[in-house]
Order: C-alpha cells, then sequence, then structure tokens
C-alpha cells in the first residue's frame, strides 16, 4: 500500500470513533433489512476493517460513518447474492442510502430509529437476563464476545455459544423487531432501563469492568435522544452521569477504594455533574431512577461530605421505599436517616429492615451497622463490625475499603 | 406465526381474585379475529396414556408422559403476527391467572 496521507495513529483513531458512533446505527438497520442478526454483525465488523487498511491511504473520508455504513451495505448484498436471496431484499438493501438509513417505517407511519427497535428486541423480556445483557453489549454496543466473556467469567466460547442461542431464540419465539407502543411501551421500557442498569454497574463496580459504564452512557444519552419525553429515561442517564462523575477519586494512590466522604471532590468530574444535574432539571416526575439520580446530585453538589442535604437525601429515600421497596433501599434509607437525624435512628431503621432476615449475608449492611455504631461511639463493637462485614464480602477492593475503614477508627 | 398455547394449572394462583376475565368471551374474542385457529379442554390426566416402541415392542402405560404437580389442562392453536401479540392474546386468557400458559411456536416444516 502507499505511503498515506496521514498519520496512521489519527487514522486508526479516526476508525475507532467512527466504528463507535455507527456501529449500532449499521448493524440495527441491516437486521431490519436482512432479518440476519449475524450477517449484520459481520458486515459492520468487516466495514471497520476494511476503513484501517484503506484510510491511511485514501485519507479519511468527509463522512466516515457514511463510509461504513455503505461498504457494509455492499458487503451485506455480496453475501446475500451469493446465497440467492429474494430479490426483494436484496432491492431493499440497494437503495439504503449511506446516512438516512437508520430509520424505517413502523406500521402506523411512525418513524422509528432502528437502533432503538434493536435496544428492544435485545432487552426483550422474552429472552434470560443474563442473554439480554450479552446481547446488547455484542449487537448494540458492538464489544467483542472476548470482551463480554471476560466480564460473565465464562470462556469466549461459552459466550459465544450463548449469544447463538440468544439470536437463534429471537427468531425461532417469534420475538418481534419492534418497539412497542402505547401502554406497551410503559410495560416494557424499564425492563430495557434494567439492563443499561446492569451494565453501568458491571462497569462501575470496584471489580468491573470500567468500559461497561462508558457503553450504558453512550445509550442512555442514545434513548435519551431517541426518547425524549420518557423521564425515566433522562433520570437514568442523569443518574449515570452523575455517580460517573466520582469514577477517577474513588480510589486513593494505591488503588484503594476511597467512601464518599474520603473522596478529594475536586477530581469529581464537575462538568459531568453539571450535564447530570441539567438533565434531571427536565425530569418532574418521582420515578425510581428519578429519586436515585436526585439522591445522586445532593451528594454530587455538596461542597464537602459535612455540607451534604441528608435531610434531603432521607427524605428522597423514603419515597424510593414507597415506590420500590426493597431490603437494599431500606438499607440506604437507614443510613441516610442516621447522618440526617442521628445513628440513633438509623440503628433503629436498620433494625426493622433486618428483621425477616431480608439482609441476612449481606456484607453492607453489617459495613452499615459498623458505620452507625462507630458514630455513636461504641469503637469497639464497630471495629468487629466492620471485620465481620470484610469477612463476609467477595470483591476484593470493597474488602479491602471495609478492612480500612476497621483500622481506621479514631482511638480514644 | 403459529403458536401452539398449553393451558396449564400452577400451584400458585394470582391471589388477586378482582376481574379475572371471562373464558368464553376470551374465545369468542380471538375466533372473530382469527387469532384462535382452533382449542378444547383435555380430560384429566387420569384418561391419559402414554405409548413407546421400544426394539420392536409396544409399551403402553397409563398415566401421563410426566407426574407433575403443574398439569396440561387445555390447548389454543393461535395464528400471531409475532411473539408479542401471543403474549397479549395469552395475557387476556383466565388461566394466566389462575394457572399459567405456555406458548410453543409452531415450526413449518414444509416453509
Amino acid at each position: 500500500m502507499a505511503d498515506g496521507p496521514t498519520d496512521p495513529l489519527a487514522v486508526a483513531a479516526a476508525v475507532a470513533a467512527a466504528s463507535a458512533g455507527s456501529y449500532a446505527r449499521i448493524v440495527a438497520t441491516l437486521i431490519r433489512v436482512t432479518g440476519d442478526w449475524t450477517l449484520a454483525e459481520d458486515c459492520a465488523q468487516e466495514a471497520s476493517a476494511l476503513a484501517l487498511t484503506r484510510w491511511p491511504a485514501d485519507g479519511v473520508p468527509a463522512n466516515p460513518g457514511g463510509w461504513l455504513m455503505t461498504v457494509a451495505r455492499n458487503r451485506a448484498i455480496d453475501v446475500l447474492r451469493r446465497a440467492s436471496v429474494e430479490q426483494r431484499r436484496l432491492r431493499e438493501l440497494a437503495v439504503l442510502t449511506s446516512t438516512g438509513a437508520e430509520s424505517g417505517k413502523a406500521g402506523d407511519g411512525e418513524i422509528v430509529d432502528d437502533r432503538l427497535r434493536l435496544v428492544f428486541t435485545c432487552c426483550h423480556p422474552a429472552l434470560s437476563p443474563e442473554a439480554r445483557v450479552a446481547l446488547t453489549l455484542r449487537t448494540v454496543c458492538g464489544v467483542s464476545t472476548a470482551d463480554i466473556a471476560r466480564a460473565f467469567l465464562v470462556t469466549e466460547s461459552a459466550m459465544t455459544r450463548r449469544l447463538t442461542r440468544a439470536k437463534a431464540r429471537i427468531a425461532a419465539a417469534g420475538i418481534p423487531y419492534r418497539v412497542p407502543t402505547g401502554p406497551a411501551l410503559a410495560e416494557r421500557l424499564p425492563g430495557v432501563l434494567a439492563v443499561l442498569y446492569l451494565l453501568f454497574t458491571r462497569g462501575y463496580d470496584a471489580d468491573g469492568e470500567p468500559a461497561f459504564a462508558d457503553e450504558a452512557i453512550r445509550l442512555a444519552r442514545l434513548l435519551d435522544r431517541l426518547m425524549p419525553a420518557q423521564p425515566e429515561v433522562a433520570a437514568l442517564l442523569a443518574l449515570f452521569l452523575l455517580q460517573h462523575s466520582r469514577r477517577d477519586a474513588r480510589r486513593d494512590r494505591d488503588g484503594n477504594l476511597l467512601t464518599l466522604d474520603r473522596q478529594d471532590r475536586a477530581r469529581w468530574d464537575h462538568e459531568a455533574i453539571v450535564e447530570g444535574v441539567g438533565v434531571l432539571a427536565r425530569v418532574a416526575a418521582d420515578g425510581p431512577y428519578a429519586l436515585q439520580a436526585r439522591i445522586a446530585a445532593c451528594h454530587a453538589t455538596a461542597a464537602s461530605a459535612e455540607a451534604t442535604d441528608w435531610v434531603a437525601i432521607a427524605e428522597a429515600y423514603d419515597r424510593l421505599a414507597r415506590r420500590q421497596p426493597s431490603p437494599v433501599v431500606e438499607l440506604n434509607r437507614a443510613v441516610a436517616h442516621g447522618y440526617a437525624h442521628g445513628p440513633a435512628a438509623g440503628l433503629a431503621l436498620l433494625a426493622a429492615a433486618r428483621a425477616g432476615g431480608a439482609l441476612d449475608g449481606y456484607p453492607l449492611a453489617v459495613a452499615a451497622e459498623a458505620e452507625l455504631t462507630a458514630r455513636r461511639g461504641d469503637r469497639e463493637r464497630a471495629a468487629a463490625l466492620f471485620r465481620r462485614a470484610a469477612e463476609a464480602h467477595s470483591g476484593a477492593a470493597r474488602r479491602a475499603l471495609l478492612d480500612r475503614a476497621a483500622a481506621l477508627l479514631p482511638g480514644p | 406465526m403459529k403458536y401452539l398455547m398449553f393451558v396449564c394449572t400452577d400451584s400458585e394462583p394470582d391471589t388477586d381474585r378482582a376481574d379475572w376475565p371471562d373464558v368464553e368471551a376470551w374465545v369468542a374474542e380471538n375466533d372473530a379475529r382469527g387469532r384462535r385457529l382452533t382449542g378444547d379442554a383435555l380430560a384429566e390426566t387420569t384418561a391419559a396414556t402414554t405409548v413407546r416402541v421400544r426394539n420392536g415392542e409396544l409399551l403402553v402405560t397409563d398415566g401421563p408422559f410426566a407426574e407433575t404437580k403443574e398439569v396440561i389442562v387445555g390447548f389454543d392453536l393461535l395464528e400471531c403476527a409475532d411473539l408479542d401479540e401471543a403474549i397479549e392474546v395469552a395475557r387476556a386468557h383466565p388461566m394466566a391467572r389462575q394457572g399459567r400458559l405456555e406458548l410453543r411456536p409452531v415450526v413449518d416444516l414444509d416453509g
């Protein structure tokens, strides 16, 4: 190949950016037209691979995403022509333009973005929860099967089989490639948001796969752009941005996790906080994600740990507990009340939350009791509780955090 | 797509007894829309007979193939555009509350 006019590193970056920006659109559109998930993924990947060899020589095209779409489409036409697929599909493929291809008409004439169809299909309740997350990562985000396998602690071939089964199930069970409308949308949207949330947690978790958090934010942005009238979508995006703003401040120089009160707030991503608060300002309703985002905003906008508006946080947890009761919400509510109204109030709520054994074996409940006990002044008991919580915890980073909390308890 | 919907009992029926749909109305509605091709109730499992042939020998046993608490008590053959439509049809059936429904796509061997 002749010497290219462009710096190879810059070209590689351009290919990566164009692929990240257009992968979902290309895959989603090719799936709608061909009905073939694997073909769509293969063609999208081959387009990126071809860009890597061609752009260094030819230069980065003016519309990189359009170039990738055209190449992927032509590749799909080649493959299908060889497989002598019906003429109708080939004609449909041939008229796909390089840029305006993402919109196909829904039955009622409404224009629906193909990427939205793809998300709703990947997150269909008739697929297992694990399959939904894996399929979304692979097909919507374009994450490699090897990377997904690593995050799920399975071998690559096992993950390949899982993805193949999920795609086969979509076809065999008759799962539609469609965004539900009317009351069905309200029923299905929480399931889609739950997949995004799981994706984010997998990424944000101390021992997780950081790239997944970025993917979750990208997807939430996309959904928010495509469904601007859905308050819980905006709320979820705000929640992600606000939580993610702390990513660089969460660990000390040795890689140990730091609790909120020990983090250097100057290292929080204040641009992300401003954006998150701005997105949240559009949300008036009290949905579960809206309440969680408002709690996160209280933390993110406090000038110091001492200045945190714990009364507002405790109140938001009260509403969340009514709206979406769960042992973990009750646990966090107890902690918030402990800060807002004193450790005794927190310990009382914690005891109520643990009644019936709902939080048995949940190390963070022991950690919360340790924290509240320490603040009430019973250091010896608190230290023992911190150690118990650390022993019960499986994540290495969190275990280290709890061990250190026990060691750092102020002396008499 | 065609779906064979198995109508099954369940050991944990819905505890909310309000507004249980009427099965006659369900049949009338889906027959009228052409979504229900056929369907019926089944006799009790005490009337079931299981048939196998092994090494040329006919084995006939009384009772169902599998002994479980949840049994198939009926079936409906549905014609639906996709799984979402079939789920909507199934959710409106009284046995979605009183028992459970299993949707099995029919494989068109000629297609």
